[in-house]
């Protein structure tokens, strides 16, 4: 027994036609879309700021027309998704709204909630709970006036729990991304949540595909050897009740699928490989093997599970002021110099305005400033000047915003490409990694059909 | 003494955890991690990236796949949403850390 699962999506903003793809060419029958990474929690917090009804990541229920047809011809693949956000119902409702239109009044939605914990953190500070900052150990209260979404990281087991109660849409809030693939594997081969090696290597099979075509070429070294980027294949993870893993791709994709591109991913993002940490279980990855079985098929063994620990990570996002950024090129034979004075001249003539900035960066991209000092570069004849801001005042953003264009007239000669406008103030976040005790977090499962969601 | 440039010996991607960045470095061979694993050491890839003003660097191993995982602290200025920096998530130093040239031995055997 085998389960075929591919993921269409590593990040809101990836490739739209990718899920239309895979559902077409791929053989699923689970379908996972993976859109959230820490930056999107304080995107999506901003958004819902401003909209409570929003707050979720609106690619998804913008697909379902386009997957519609599959759906009802095929009767699947089943699909599985944090597109829900911090507003994962609502994203039913989108998304029921699309699947009613098509026909499918009927497709059972399932939605996992619970995730979202900003509402009793006050309440829990309190109660002696200092959710330590992981980097700095901060105890949380320091922005607790400014949080602005608080998310436990759930797993696997409401996703299985949907899909065992016949959902066929599964949208979460924040979960693990492997979670996306071990509660639809836990779910179809009944796997027990101490099954310690099993739930350990499906981790590893979604924290492959979890980044969409990162596992098939994308970002691989020997770039100029990856066929046909333009159409490249997303992953697959072929799972069997055994506890097998075959990553691969659609055929006739392109991208390429080695023991050197999935290597890649496996050390994409970890921390201690012998403790890859995840609310189902615990994965040590040091003696994970990987064998080219076929083209395009590598075979993955040697995953090895332990029990999770009793906490979960919890993800906070709180409002940290404005920030801006600006950029123009500069050219000639000291573009590099030329670029860096009219950097201190936007900062000084802010500066002039009464606005001394709390934190400002002058960027010359092209001479060596993506990593600064670590590469030297060869005197570069054009270069882009890019001016970076960050205030808790948004006046002096908002000042800082009008200082990049009167370089075109009254800077250094050389510079271009200001033709885009100003650039606009947005607000600035800042991230805080923490861990909740489990006993606090209540994950809640509904499963509906389309239409009950769509009202 | 000959110098080796790491890209010729291996291949990597990076990313971000917070204001931490991790370099996942790949050996192209048994033989390139076996030597790798002597020369290519926490402190070597510190020095390395000393200039952006990194914090401590953690190597871990990864055998079954002769790869090495580096982790560096307070990689990314802030992290990704509060960063000024372009590259906020740390997506470059994979590709810069091939860059990194190492002390060649007089006989060695791959």
């Amino acid at each position: 027994m085998s389960l075929r699962i591919g993921n269409g999506a590593g990040f809101w903003g990836d490739n739209l036609d990718a899920p239309v793809a895979i559902v077409k060419s791929g053989s699923l029958d689970v379908l996972t879309l993976e859109y959230l990474a820490e930056l999107t929690m304080a995107i999506l917090a901003h958004v819902r700021s401003k909209n409570p009804a929003a707050g979720f990541v609106t690619d998804f229920p913008e697909l379902m027309p386009r997957l519609a047809p599959f759906l009802k011809e095929r009767g699947g693949p089943a699909i599985v998704t944090n597109a829900g956000g911090l507003n994962p119902e609502a994203c039913a409702h989108a998304a029921a709204q699309d699947l009613v239109a098509a026909g499918l009044e009927d497709w059972p939605i399932g939605v996992v909630t619970g995730d979202d914990l900003l509402s009793w953190i006050p309440t829990w500070i309190s109660e002696g709970i200092l959710f330590p900052h992981m980097e700095t150990g901060e105890p949380i209260s320091t922005v607790v006036d400014r949080l602005v979404c608080a998310n436990a990281y759930l797993g696997a087991r409401e996703i299985a729990e949907a899909l065992a109660g016949a959902a066929k849409v599964v949208i979460t809030g924040r979960v693990a991304d492997a979670s996306l693939t071990v509660g639809p594997a836990a779910a179809k081969f009944g796997w027990k949540w101490d099954d310690w090696d099993h739930l350990a290597t499906s981790s590893v099979a979604g924290h492959l595909i979890e980044c969409g075509a990162q596992a098939t070429g994308g970002l691989w070294h020997d770039w100029s050897n990856v066929q046909d980027f333009a159409s490249i294949g997303y992953p697959i993870a072929e799972l069997g009740s055994d506890g097998a893993c075959t990553i691969t791709k659609p055929d006739r994709s392109g991208g390429l699928v080695t023991t050197a591109t999935v290597a890649e991913q496996l050390v994409y993002e970890i921390d201690d490989p012998a403790c890859y940490r995840t609310p189902d279980v615990n994965v040590d990855l040091t003696n994970v093997r990987m064998a080219q079985d076929a083209a395009d098929r590598v075979a993955v063994t040697g995953a090895r599970g332990t029990a999770p620990g009793r906490e979960l990570k919890l993800s906070a996002v709180y409002r940290d002021g404005w920030t801006a950024s600006g950029m123009v090129a500069v050219v000639g034979r000291d573009a590099e110099a030329k670029a860096r004075a009219a950097g201190r001249i936007v900062i000084d003539r802010v500066e002039r305005a009464g606005f001394v900035l709390e934190n400002s960066l002058v960027e010359v991209i092209g001479a060596g400033d993506v990593a600064p000092g670590v590469v030297r570069v060869s005197p570069p004849y054009e270069v882009m000047l890019r001016v970076t801001v960050r205030d808790a005042r948004r006046a002096a953003i908002e000042r800082f915003c009008r200082e990049i264009a009167p370089l075109i007239t009254a800077g250094p000669p050389g510079i271009a490409g200001y033709a885009s406008g100003r650039p606009q103030p947005k607000p600035a976040f800042g991230y805080w990694p923490a861990l909740v005790p489990r006993y606090l977090v209540a994950p809640k499962v509904q499963v509906r059909t389309a239409r009950e969601w769509a009202t | 003494m000959k110098r080796i440039r790491l890209g010729d010996l291996a291949h990597a991607r990076s990313g971000d955890k917070g204001n931490r960045s991790n370099i996942g470095v790949v050996a192209n061979s048994a033989a390139a991690f076996e030597w790798l694993a002597r020369v290519l050491t926490a402190e070597r890839v510190a020095s390395y990236f000393a200039p952006m003003g990194i914090g401590n660097v953690t190597r871990y191993e990864l055998p079954g796949i002769h790869a090495f995982n580096f982790v560096i602290e307070n990689a990314l200025s802030g992290g990704a949403s509060r960063s000024l920096r372009l590259d906020t998530q740390g997506k470059a130093l994979g590709t810069l850390v091939l860059e990194l040239q190492l002390d060649a031995p007089e006989d060695r055997g791959s």
